[in-house]
């Protein structure tokens, strides 16, 4: 491989990460914290989408540049409504319950959020690429890249980890976030209200998701099933990184994301296993994930 | 006593006669509704296709039973997801088959589908009509008496593709594939390079791409491709993954920089509307198109074409037209049937016999239910995507309409063994070809 076929396999893998991060990051965010596996999240990931391409399709003939913030009101409407109500009806309910419960509640959701997306969407595919198409082309090396796709999608992926960077460790809300996530019992001992730092965690987690649906809303289809694709990815890439690690999951995302490109160049019948191969590879020598803290066990 | 004793003798003997006439009498009695079991995906990606085929289906059952049902018997749908998977696939038809004792079935779109169900059709005995899945291999393994196949399959698909390009890019010198990687996808890579290979050997394979399945993002093969610029890029994949590579090649100046082969494409048309650039070649899996050049004046054609928009809010794509075949093969079968039996009700057997080497007629040419091995004769139309005026989409052009005979694997012939036998000169075949509007 010369340098021109590096450069340009680094920047497809670069905007392939950059998506994947939002959705890994969010599902790792309500393992750490909720101690829940969230099966749902591949649906809060198509309602994102879903949603963002009919705000888009409905502001486009008003001013397309009205598209942009549509993408963020369709995050925040999915991640507040859909990831509020399935925390606060469904979830709350099982805190501290057997694992295997909580796995078939989330399962559950996600079953009846896929039919409901059927319901509201239909199966016709959907696309609204308005936000793509504001944006000019770059070439680099003679070969034309879109601007969404090299820029606004890994921004938006840095400037996430940042926040979350933040907000974790520079806020109070944070630091009760990580106070919860440390020892509840002691938490709730000082005062912390536990399970309304469950609900904004599940709400941050939920809008990440979402994002990442509205982020991919105007570069491809939306179909039935997309939610399906991304949680596998999404937990391959979370377990790797270990769950409830954030820059752990910005890296792993990142590994994935430039290995799959670089496969597709070098060795194209390879690419559906890249990330799964790895994540194979990395849980046979460190089971708790690349990042993941090993942990006493209590006798 | 001895009178009574005759008696009873004489009534023991009307029972009994009648009883044996009775038997096979009630058998052959018309009964209230002909059952059909309907496999199409009404979840996941392929529902782009299953929902389209299940509206059509019960456009054509209710059409059909308008007009006094097939025989006087009006017919009764009952559908099973495909998306559901293969064990829920298998127990959903042994079902229908066994408790619902549906009188046939169509069966299926995916050729997985196919493959799980058509050996278990055959086991129980129930007349089945695979109405869409395309694998070629199917029927050419096994002979098969219950189970016809009412379209063509991937080899006279392919086939009309790439002579389609060869009469219409002659000089083209390297070429790449993109297609999913599933069964389809690998199946049709094969079929079309191995014709490639002997129609015109000179040609470089400069990239063989398979992503996955339903894969989001193809950006990364899309800059591969730019870098190796080959002057020809085939894609047989369809629904929202056509959809996503078409748009994301465009936006990027691909399908600008090579000549793009949608294989089935013409599913795609009018979703993609005007991000569906002129002088793509576009093929139809049959001879499927809502303004077909022999039958865009057909009455009936348009009134279907017209009343499927009204229901859906699209024109037919090619599953419709298939699923109208399925139709076609089945009401031909149950009137040949008929008439052999002097117009009484036939039994599966009597019609199983007379779908044998069926001629029958759906919205496009004339098909045939080959005798030796099932598979229907299907008629291939491929064209070029062009700008029309009153369209919001692209529309067909510079349209071939292949023969089905000319472009289909032999009876008796495994598909790639009879590929490997082809020369150069089998492109030069005579193929009419029909403009836009005219």
């Amino acid at each position: 491989m010369n340098s021109t076929l590096f450069v340009l396999a680094s920047l497809d893998g670069l905007s392939y990460a950059a998506l994947v991060f939002l959705v890994s990051v969010g599902l790792s965010l309500i393992f750490g914290v909720l101690r829940i596996v969230n099966v749902a999240h591949g649906s809060l990931y198509a309602f994102g989408a879903y949603l963002a391409a009919t705000l888009s399709l409905l502001v486009t003939p008003i001013s397309p540049w009205l598209t942009y913030p549509a993408l963020l009101v369709a995050s925040l409407v999915i991640g507040i409504v859909a990831g509020g109500l399935i925390e606060r009806l469904l979830l709350s309910r099982v805190y501290g319950r057997e694992e295997v419960l909580q796995l078939l509640i989330t399962f559950a959701v996600f079953m009846i959020m896929d039919n409901l997306q059927r319901l509201i969407w239909g199966v016709q595919p959907i696309y609204a690429a308005e936000p793509l198409k504001l944006l000019p082309n770059v070439s680099i090396f003679g070969v034309s890249y879109t601007s969404y796709q090299v820029i606004v999608l890994p921004v938006v992926a840095v400037l996430a980890l940042f926040g979350l960077r933040y907000f974790l460790r520079r806020t109070l809300m944070g630091s009760v976030i990580l106070a919860v996530t440390e020892d509840r019992e002691a938490a709730t001992a000082i005062g912390i209200n536990a399970q309304k730092v469950y609900l904004i965690t599940f709400v941050i987690g939920a809008t990440l998701a979402a994002l990442g649906g509205a982020l991919a809303s105007p570069t491809t289809s939306l179909v039935p099933g997309m939610g399906t694709e991304m949680i596998v990815l999404s937990f391959a890439v979370a377990a790797t990184a270990g769950l409830g690690q954030i820059e752990g999951t910005a890296i792993t995302a990142l590994a994935i994301g430039m290995a799959r490109a670089f496969v597709i160049y070098l060795q194209p019948e390879f690419e559906v296993l890249v990330p799964y191969l790895i994540m194979v590879a990395v849980l046979l020598v460190r089971p708790e994930g690349l990042f993941g803290a090993t942990k006493l066990r209590k006798i | 006593m001895k009178r009574t004793g005759n008696i009873l003798k004489l009534l023991a003997g009307v029972s009994l006669l009648l009883g044996v006439l009775g038997g096979p009498a009630a058998a052959q009695d018309k009964p209230k509704e002909l059952k059909i079991g309907i496999t199409t995906f009404l979840s996941g990606p392929a529902a782009v296709f299953g929902e389209p085929g299940k509206a059509a289906a019960e456009m054509i059952a209710a059409d059909i039973n308008k007009k006094g049902g097939i025989g006087g018997v009006p017919l009764a749908l009952s559908f099973i997801d495909e998306g559901a998977g293969g064990e829920a696939l298998v127990s959903n038809y042994r079902r229908l088959v066994q408790d619902e004792k549906v009188d046939a079935t169509f069966a299926s779109i995916s050729s997985g589908s196919c493959n799980q169900l058509v050996p278990l059709a055959e086991d129980l005995k129930m007349l089945n009509f695979m109405w869409d899945c395309g694998a070629s291999s199917i029927l050419e393994t096994k002979k098969y008496r219950y189970n016809f196949r009412s379209q063509a399959n991937g080899t006279p698909e392919m086939l009309a593709v790439l002579i389609y390009l060869l009469k219409t890019k002659p000089n083209f010198k390297t070429i790449a594939v993109v297609n999913q990687d599933y069964a389809w996808g690998r199946e049709s890579w094969e079929i079309f390079s191995t014709a490639l290979k002997q129609m015109k050997p000179d040609v470089q394979v400069v990239a063989e791409l398979f992503p996955k399945f339903g894969a989001p993002d193809y950006s990364t093969e899309i800059s591969r491709l730019m870098a190796l610029r080959p002057d020809v890029v085939l894609t047989t994949s369809w629904g929202g993954d056509l959809d996503t590579l078409v748009r994301q090649a465009g936006q990027r100046g691909l399908l600008q920089q090579s000549t793009f082969v949608l294989g089935i494409g013409e599913s795609s048309i009018q979703r993609l509307g005007k991000d569906l650039p002129e002088g793509l070649i576009i093929g139809a899996r049959g001879d499927h198109w809502f303004m077909h050049p022999e039958k865009k004046n057909d009455a009936e054609f348009k009134a279907f074409n017209e009343a499927f928009k009204a229901k859906t809010g699209s024109m037919p794509i090619y599953p419709v037209y298939h699923m109208v075949q399925a139709f076609a093969a089945l009401q031909g079968s149950y009137d040949k049937a008929i008439k052999a039996n002097g117009g009484k009700w036939p039994t599966r057997e009597q019609v199983v016999d007379a779908a044998s080497n069926l001629e029958f007629v759906g919205y496009g040419r004339p098909l045939k239910l080959r005798a030796e091995d099932n598979q229907g004769l299907e008629a291939q139309l491929v064209g070029v995507s062009k700008k029309a005026d009153g369209f919001n989409h692209m529309v067909l052009d510079n349209m071939m309409i292949f023969d089905a005979d000319k472009i289909t694997t032999p009876a008796g012939q495994k598909t790639v063994e009879w590929l490997k036998t082809l020369k150069p000169d089998f492109a030069k075949m005579d193929v009419p070809v029909f403009q836009h509007g005219k």
